[in-house]
């Protein structure tokens, strides 16, 4: 019960948090827009700049309680073409986790619907080949 | 006060993304293990954020003609399922399953002050750069 409570509750925090920025500032809440943007000298960055500061202040202010962030197992070759990848698709694609996921599908958006099940699936893949047929763990 | 309300909106998601687990790359991959030991909770995570986004964009929707500190909402405009949409989820999903990392936990991570996290995020701004380039052209 537990094990499904925090994942719950996040979500929850995260669909409020998407709710709040969309009824006062009218943006999505879609991360790798944000960075994408951020990447350009421009005006009208200003509450992009505010967001990511949020987005490394949320865990610092959750420490106090307890909460801590992970150490990272993954290899450096994974890092690195993880990132690329991540990067690229998620710039070229319109979208990630977020903007797609949570805001997308929330609008009921069929192009965000397609993006999260081929995100989803080709994520799947990728872990059961590394794992299962590479055998990396 | 748009500044204020998009720092808060960023706090909020960084504590969500802390509190539902998605900061812990190999809770990510447990989940997109499908065929391993398969952590089912994250699922949870879209769930919780959907049941808040769905219903509150709709009202949103319907009772505001206009964000409460902008002149009018930004949401994108794209309608078709297009080759880059399908092409960027299809190398997005690659790198998740890869790292287990998608740019908003990358950010969250910063204050853990992990070696690994700055290479995620330097590969994951290469990438954005190359897209968007490709994007311009």
């Amino acid at each position: 019960m537990t094990q499904f409570f925090e994942p719950l509750a996040g979500g929850v925090i995260l669909g409020l948090s998407a709710l709040l920025l969309l009824i006062a500032s009218g943006r999505i809440a879609g991360i790798s827009g944000i960075l994408g943007n951020l990447l350009t000298i421009q005006p009208g960055n200003g509450w992009r700049w505010m967001f990511v500061l949020g987005l490394i202040l949320g865990p610092i202010i959750l420490s106090t309680t307890g909460f801590s962030l992970p150490a990272i197992e993954g290899s450096w070759a994974m890092m690195i073409a993880g990132g690329l990848l991540v990067g690229f698709g998620s710039a070229y694609g319109s979208g990630c986790t977020s903007g797609h996921g949570i805001c997308g599908i929330g609008r009921l958006s069929p192009r965000s619907i397609t993006s999260v099940m081929v995100f989803m699936i080709t994520a799947a893949i990728t872990v059961f080949i590394v794992r299962h047929v590479m055998g990396v763990a | 006060m748009n500044f204020l309300f998009a720092l808060l909106a960023g706090i909020g998601f960084g504590m969500g993304l802390t509190i539902s687990g998605m900061v812990d790359p190999q809770k990510v991959l447990g989940f997109l293990d499908v065929a391993g030991d398969w952590d089912a909770s994250l699922a949870f995570v879209m769930g919780g954020a959907l049941m808040v986004f769905i219903p509150g964009f709709q009202i949103v929707k319907k009772q505001l003609t206009s964000p409460l500190f902008e002149k009018s909402f930004f949401l994108p405009s794209a309608n078709s399922i297009d080759k880059p949409l399908v092409i960027g989820a299809v190398l997005f999903g690659i790198g998740w399953g890869l790292s287990g990392i998608c740019p908003g936990p990358a950010i969250a991570n910063i204050s853990g002050m992990e070696d690994k996290v700055f290479g995620f995020i330097l590969a994951m701004l290469i990438g954005m750069i190359v897209a968007r380039r490709i994007n311009a052209k």
